[in-house]
């Protein structure tokens, strides 16, 4: 029984952790311009795929995972200079639809460079499966776990102890008052979309050698990072990271003890549920404000 | 003169908010622009620090053309504002709002102006490690001061600094801006509290609905029939 709880809780932790990563990504590009970012599914996917053909074309695997970082990264950066900043005059609306546009024209994009098929990463420590109170887990969960944790470690020192990180702040705070620091509202905004994009190539390579990928694997691992980061407070840093776990222990539960087919919906019903108690979500603004 | 604005017009939409401003500011001078809500005041100050886009005019600064500026560069030209409402970030420390305050100067120095701001601010000191947001209205302002001063301005702009405040924080926050004055830095006030504001200016501007009505010295001003009758409830 224990066991049987125990192996669903692992996997779910482990795809949880994805789901974090994709929350954070989106909660990073909200803050800096309060656009939900679609195509946020498809770094995920971009990771995946350009470390998967980067190996197989013979390259190292750690120069693989750096050159599909840094890759998905300018994908990234290019989403906002070719598709939002020219319509930063539009309604939020109207970029969030050009996001859902570009997240297609990646998808599209995937298609013709690599194909349809399924790819995958060899495992990064074995596939010798570590045995824990009667479940067992793989080696690459526990790089996947490890690895997000890091990220987050990671994003956490960066906006709490770097001067850019709290600019980054700012600006998503009071736009208008960090323009009077000087800060350059602009370069917060492309910062965003590389962070966000780094953050989904990440989850999408250590993820890889575990659930394969292919060019529309973004779509739902997109829809639960969103769900991920709605749970938790849209904006929420922390909240994302919690709301990803829950997603994902959630539907990993659901999958065992109800029925797998339907996994995608038991972690969609939570959500409504939750958001019906608490619209703002689990970790939504909480007022420190004093006028 | 430091700040020389001639003919400044601005639009939001279809409404004129600003109808040909001229205004000047001489090096260490105290400048004051008084008068009604909607007048445009702020939204001259906004076209000075470039967040506000103008439609005709020229701003100078030191003899410079900045009309068309990226705001961090005015920044980096030594004009810094506070603005209306003060505008502090509420969830950021107050240290860290004051490290932002320098966030142009790239890291020069700036821990010895923090201490600086705490010598002439103890409040701030008491609260450092605080969120902004957590501080009173009168605490805010001083903050919102601090952190401007944070990037040596030679320009200092001040958006309605007594708004919303008691009247004794009122009297503290003038005096701290007569204080800067004294120590020789360059001050356009912008204000609706004109008695405080003129009694402090070297000279004085009187806008309405977007153009400028009168120009003379604070006391002269302060004497004025019209205004007396138009601001001043006398």
């Amino acid at each position: 029984m224990f066991a049987e709880f125990l192996q669903y809780l692992l996997s779910g932790i482990t795809v949880g952790a994805i789901y974090a990563l994709a929350g954070l990504g989106f909660a990073i590009i909200y803050n800096s311009s309060h656009v939900i970012n679609f195509a946020q599914g498809e770094f995920i996917m971009i990771g995946g795929m350009a470390t998967s053909s980067l190996v197989a074309a013979g390259l190292p695997m750690w120069a693989a995972v750096l050159l599909a970082v840094l890759i998905t990264m300018l994908v990234g950066v290019a989403l906002e200079y070719f598709a939002v900043k020219p319509a930063r005059n539009a309604d939020v609306v109207t970029i969030i639809i050009i996001t859902i546009g570009a997240s297609i024209f990646l998808r599209g994009m995937a298609q013709i460079i690599w194909d349809k098929e399924s790819h995958s990463l060899p495992a990064f420590s074995g596939e010798t499966p570590i045995h824990l109170m009667g479940a067992t887990i793989v080696p690459q969960s526990l790089w996947v776990i490890g690895v997000s944790f890091l990220a987050i470690l990671v994003l956490g020192w960066f906006f709490n102890r770097t001067l850019f990180g709290k600019a980054m702040l700012a600006t998503a705070y009071n736009r208008l008052a960090a323009q009077l620091m000087g800060i350059r509202v602009k370069r917060v905004l492309t910062a965003s979309f590389g962070m966000s994009a780094i953050l989904g190539a990440i989850g999408g390579i250590v993820v890889t050698p575990i659930t394969y990928t292919n060019y529309e694997a973004g779509v739902m691992l997109g829809l639960k990072g969103f769900s991920a980061a709605v749970l938790g407070g849209l904006g929420n840093g922390m909240g994302a990271v919690v709301g990803g776990l829950i997603v994902g222990v959630a539907e990993s539960l659901g999958a065992g003890y109800i029925s797998s087919a339907y996994k995608d919906a038991i972690a969609f019903v939570i959500i409504l549920f939750v958001l019906f108690f608490m619209p703002s979500g689990l970790f939504g603004k909480r007022g420190t404000e004093r006028v | 003169m430091l700040l020389e604005i001639s003919g400044l017009t601005s639009h939001y939409g279809r409404i004129q908010a600003l109808k040909g401003i001229d205004v000047t500011v001489g090096e260490g001078e105290l400048v004051a622009l008084v008068g009604a809500n909607g007048a445009g005041k702020t939204t001259l100050l906004r076209g000075i620090s470039g967040v506000q886009p103008v439609s005709a005019g020229t701003i100078r600064f030191d003899g410079q053309d900045i009309t068309r500026m990226a705001p961090e560069a005015r920044v980096q030209l030594g004009i810094a504002q506070v603005p209306e409402g003060r505008q502090v970030f509420g969830p950021l420390s107050v240290e860290d709002n004051l490290r932002l305050g320098a966030y142009c100067r790239h890291g020069t120095d700036v821990e010895a102006d923090i201490k600086r701001m705490y010598a002439q601010f103890p409040i701030l000191k008491t609260k450092r490690n605080q969120p902004a947001g957590t501080l009173s209205g009168g605490q805010q302002q001083m903050l919102a001061v601090a952190r401007a001063l944070m990037s040596h301005p030679r320009l200092l702009l001040l958006d309605e600094p007594s708004m919303g405040l008691a009247p004794r924080l009122v009297a503290e926050i003038f005096r701290i801006i007569e204080t800067l004055k004294g120590e020789g830095t360059t001050i356009f006030l912008v204000e609706q509290n004109a008695y405080a504001a003129l009694a402090i200016a070297d000279r004085g501007y009187v806008v309405e609905t977007g153009q400028v009505v009168l120009v003379d010295s604070g006391t002269q001003l302060l004497a004025n029939e019209k205004v007396r009758e138009a601001y001043l409830g006398q």
